[in-house]
C-alpha cells in the first residue's frame, strides 16, 4: 500500500493516525447500534454480540477513508474508485448479514448472492459497475481547479441553464403533469401517487406565499389544511351542499383562520412566531378531537360526499333515477377509473391556480410588500407600506390555498379525522418549501416528488426508505443548504435588462 | 412657514430617557442639521418624528398635522420619507425594486418621471439597476437608500448619518447632492450627522444634540465658527 501513497504529501504516520481515529469512532458508533442484539432464548431474552458486523463497519470505514484520503491528495483514480467500490461492497455485506444471517462467522454472503442466476451476476456487476464509474468520473486527480473548469462545473453549468431557460422548463413540467395520466391511466397507483403529489405541491406553494415570500415561519400550516377539510365535510354532510359551493367557502373560512391566526402574531418574528403557530396547529387539531358533537372527535368524519363533474354528472355506476352518470355523458364505457384520473386532474388545475396567482402577486404592489417584509421590516414602515395589512394578507391568501387543498382532500379521501392534520405533516410541508428553496415556485415541485414520491415509490424497501430520506435530508442540505433551486427569481429585472441593453445598442 | 414642529419631545427606551424635552423646528425649504457625539440621541429624535418609537410626552407637529401618535407607514403617507441609520435597503432585491419599493405608496403615474429624477441625481443607480442591492458599494448603497426615499415624492426628507462608513470623496459627493434635493427638487432635508465639519458646511442651521438634550442651536457657519463646537466636534478633524 505504501508504494502506491508515494505521492502523497502525507507520511504514512499521518494516515495511519487519520484512520485509527476513524477506526475508533466507527468502533462506538457500530458497537452499539448495529453490534449488540437482542436474541430470544428459551431462558428469556438475551444480548448477543455481532462481532461480524462491527468489524465490516470499522473495515468499510477504513476502506472509505483511504479513499477519501487518495482523492485529497489527488492520486490515482483508478485507486480512489477501486477503494471506494470496495467499501460499498462491504456496507452492503453489512446490510445484508444484519437483516437476514445470525451466524456470527458464516462466510461472506455477498458473493453467494451475486451468483446465484444470470440476473443476479448482471445486477451485482451494472451495481458495482455504476459506483466505480461514478467513483472513477467524479475522481479528483488535479491540485488546483481554474476558475474557468469551475464555472464549467455541471451543478454551475445546470444553475445557468435553469436560469435561462425557467419558462420553458416550467411549460415543459405542466405539460408532463397534463398527459401523466394518459401514459399511466390503467395504473390506479400512478394516478394515486400523483395526486397525493399534486396535494403536497399545491401545499407548499401555499405555504411558500408564507414562508418563502413574506417570511413568516409558519409551523402550523397543516391546520388550514384541516379547517378546509372539515369546513367541506360538516357542509357537505349537514347542509348537502356541493363540492363545488363548498370549494370556494372552504378557502373562506380557512383564510378568516389565517387572519385569526394572524393577529396576535404580528408583533412576533422568526422562532416566536414558529411557536406560535405550532400552537395554534395543535389547538386547531385538539378542538377536532375534543368537539365530539361537531366534527366527531377522533372518529373522524365518514363518507364525505364526492365530487360531481361539475355538477353535470357523476361517477358511480349506478346512478339514483335522474342523474346522469360520466359514463354515459360522454358515451363511454364505465370505468373506475374516470373519477380518480377527474381528481387528479383537480387537483392539478388547483395547484396551477396556486402557482398562477403566487407568482402574479409576486408582481404586484402587495408581492413586492411581502418582499420587502421578509428582508427588512422597519424599512419597510418607513416607505409607507403597512406591516399589519401586509403580513394578514400573506397570512390568509396561504391560509386559503391550504383550505382548498383541503377540501379536495377530503372529497378525495371520503373519509377524514384529526390524524391526517398532526404536526408531522406541517412539517414536511414546511421541508418541502425550505428543501425547494425558500421561494421557488419549481423548486418545491422537485422537493415535492423526492419528499413524497419517492418514499410511496420505494415502499418495498420498508424502514430502509426512511434511513435512506434521512440520508437525502442531510445531504441535500449539506451540498444545497439554501435549498434545491435557491435563488430569488427575479421579477422584473430580467426584461428590464434586456430593454436597457437594447437602449444602449442604439444609442 | 414652519414644517417640521418637534414641542417637548421626550422618548423613553424601557426606563432609560433617551430624549429629555426637545424642541425644535425645521422650516420649509430649509436643510437643517442635528450633530452630537455617539449616543447623544440624534438617531432616537429621528425616529421618534417617524413614530418608531412613539414619544411618551410632547408633540410633533408636520404642518400642523400632530404625529406623534400616529403609527410609522401613515406618517409616511403624509410626506415624511427617511435614509434610516444602516441604509436598510433591500439587499437581495435589485436596485429597480427598491426604487419600486420606494414608491410603492405613489401614484404609479408619477413613477417614471421619478425614476428619471433620481437617475439624473445618481447616474451610478441607472448602470447598476437590474443588480442586487446588496452587492453594491456602501455609496451606491447610500445612494440608493436616498433616491429609494425621493420615490416617495417627500416634502421633508430625513437623512440619518448618510456619510457612515463611506470615503470622503463620496462623503463630499454625497452632500453635494443632498444640496441638489434641497435647491432643485425643494425638498426640505432634516440631516442627522457625525461629520459635524461637512454637514454644518451644508445646512442653512444645526442643532447641537448632548445627552438627549439640544445644548446649541444657530446658522451653520455660526455653528461651525463657535469654539465650543469646534472643540468639542472639529478639532483633529479635517
Amino acid at each position: 500500500m505504501s508504494s502506491l501513497l508515494t505521492s502523497a504529501r502525507v507520511t504514512p504516520a499521518e494516515i495511519a493516525k487519520e484512520l485509527a481515529f476513524f477506526a475508533v469512532i466507527a468502533f462506538m458508533m457500530s458497537i452499539m447500534i448495529l453490534g449488540v442484539e437482542t436474541v430470544d432464548r428459551p431462558t428469556g431474552l438475551e444480548l448477543a454480540l455481532r462481532w461480524d458486523l462491527v468489524i465490516l463497519a470499522i473495515a468499510s470505514t477504513l476502506v472509505g477513508r483511504l479513499g477519501l484520503i487518495v482523492r485529497r491528495e489527488h492520486m490515482s483514480r483508478l485507486l480512489q474508485a477501486v477503494l471506494i467500490v470496495v467499501s460499498a461492497v462491504m456496507v452492503f455485506e453489512m446490510f445484508v448479514r444484519f437483516r437476514d444471517m445470525d451466524d456470527r462467522w458464516a462466510a461472506p454472503v455477498t458473493f453467494d448472492m451475486a451468483f446465484q442466476s444470470v440476473t443476479s451476476v448482471i445486477v451485482f456487476v451494472a451495481m458495482i459497475a455504476v459506483v466505480f464509474a461514478i467513483a472513477y468520473f467524479s475522481a479528483s486527480t488535479k491540485r488546483v481547479v481554474t476558475e474557468e473548469e469551475k464555472a464549467q462545473s455541471i451543478s454551475s453549468r445546470l444553475q445557468v441553464a435553469y436560469r435561462t431557460n425557467t419558462k420553458k422548463i416550467g411549460f415543459v413540467g405542466i405539460l408532463f403533469f397534463f398527459i401523466f395520466p394518459l401514459l399511466f391511466g390503467e395504473n390506479r397507483s400512478a394516478i394515486d401517487l400523483a395526486t397525493l403529489v399534486m396535494i403536497y405541491i399545491m401545499l407548499g406553494w401555499g405555504l411558500n406565499i408564507v414562508v418563502g415570500l413574506a417570511g413568516l415561519l409558519d409551523l402550523g400550516y397543516v391546520a388550514f389544511y384541516a379547517v378546509g377539510a372539515y369546513s367541506y365535510a360538516l357542509l357537505s354532510q349537514h347542509f348537502g351542499l356541493s363540492f363545488w359551493l363548498c370549494l370556494p367557502m372552504a378557502g373562506i373560512f380557512s383564510a378568516s383562520f389565517g387572519i385569526i391566526l394572524g393577529f396576535p402574531v404580528l408583533r412576533l418574528r422568526g422562532d416566536y412566531l414558529a411557536i406560535v403557530t405550532l400552537g395554534f396547529g395543535e389547538i386547531i387539531r385538539v378542538v377536532l378531537i375534543n368537539w365530539y358533537n361537531l366534527t366527531g372527535g377522533p372518529d373522524g368524519i365518514a363518507s364525505i360526499e364526492r365530487p360531481s363533474f361539475f355538477g353535470l354528472a357523476e361517477f358511480s355506476r349506478r346512478v339514483p333515477e335522474g342523474v346522469t352518470s360520466f359514463s354515459d355523458l360522454f358515451g363511454i364505457d364505465y370505468s373506475s377509473m374516470h373519477r380518480l384520473i377527474f381528481l387528479y386532474y383537480l387537483i392539478l388545475i388547483l395547484a396551477l391556480v396556486t402557482n398562477f396567482v403566487t407568482m402574479r402577486l409576486r408582481k404586484l404592489p402587495i408581492g413586492r410588500a411581502w418582499e420587502a417584509l421578509r428582508e427588512d421590516e422597519i424599512a419597510c414602515r418607513s416607505l409607507g407600506i403597512n406591516p399589519t395589512n401586509t403580513k394578514l394578507s400573506a397570512f390568509a391568501i396561504g391560509a386559503m390555498f391550504g383550505g382548498f387543498a383541503g377540501a379536495f382532500f377530503a372529497t378525495r379521501q371520503g373519509f377524514i379525522s384529526p390524524e391526517s392534520f398532526t404536526f408531522l405533516e406541517s412539517a414536511v410541508i414546511l421541508a418541502i418549501v425550505v428543501m425547494g428553496g425558500m421561494g421557488s415556485q419549481i423548486g418545491v415541485v422537485l422537493a415535492a416528488i423526492v419528499m413524497i414520491g419517492f418514499p410511496e415509490m420505494f415502499r418495498e424497501l420498508a424502514e430502509y426508505r426512511m434511513l435512506i430520506f434521512g440520508a437525502g435530508m442531510v445531504a441535500i442540505m449539506l451540498w444545497r443548504p439554501r435549498g434545491l433551486l435557491s435563488f430569488r427569481d427575479p421579477t422584473i429585472l430580467l426584461n428590464m435588462s434586456k430593454k436597457e441593453k437594447v437602449a444602449g445598442e442604439n444609442s | 412657514m414652519t414644517m417640521l414642529k418637534i414641542e417637548g419631545v421626550h422618548t423613553f427606551y424601557g426606563n432609560i430617557e433617551a430624549l429629555k424635552g426637545i424642541d425644535m423646528e425645521v422650516n420649509e425649504g430649509e436643510i437643517v442639521t442635528l450633530i452630537g457625539a455617539n449616543g447623544a440621541g440624534k438617531t432616537t429624535l429621528l425616529m421618534t418624528c417617524c413614530g418608531a418609537p412613539q414619544a411618551t410626552k410632547g408633540r410633533i407637529l408636520f404642518e400642523g398635522t400632530d404625529i406623534s401618535r400616529m403609527p410609522t407607514h401613515e406618517i409616511c403617507q403624509l410626506g415624511i420619507q427617511q435614509s434610516p441609520e444602516g441604509r436598510r435597503i433591500f439587499p437581495r432585491m435589485s436596485v429597480y425594486e427598491n426604487l419600486q419599493m420606494g414608491a410603492c405608496t405613489q401614484d404609479p403615474k408619477h413613477f417614471d418621471s421619478d425614476l428619471e429624477m433620481v437617475f439624473d441625481l445618481f447616474p451610478r443607480l441607472k448602470e447598476r439597476i437590474s443588480q442586487r442591492a446588496g452587492t453594491m458599494s456602501g455609496g451606491e448603497q447610500q445612494m440608493l437608500a436616498i433616491g429609494r426615499a425621493l420615490m416617495g415624492r417627500p416634502r421633508l426628507l430625513l437623512l440619518d448619518e448618510p456619510s457612515l462608513g463611506l470615503a470622503p470623496l463620496v462623503v463630499k459627493q454625497i452632500f453635494d447632492t443632498i444640496k441638489k434635493i434641497n435647491k432643485e427638487n425643494k425638498v426640505t432635508v432634516f440631516l442627522v450627522e457625525q461629520n459635524a465639519f461637512h454637514a454644518l458646511k451644508l445646512a442653512h442651521r444645526g442643532y447641537v444634540m448632548v445627552n438627549g438634550n439640544i445644548t446649541m442651536s444657530g446658522g451653520g457657519a455660526e455653528l461651525l465658527a463657535n469654539p465650543e463646537v469646534r472643540a468639542a466636534y472639529l478639532e483633529g478633524g479635517h
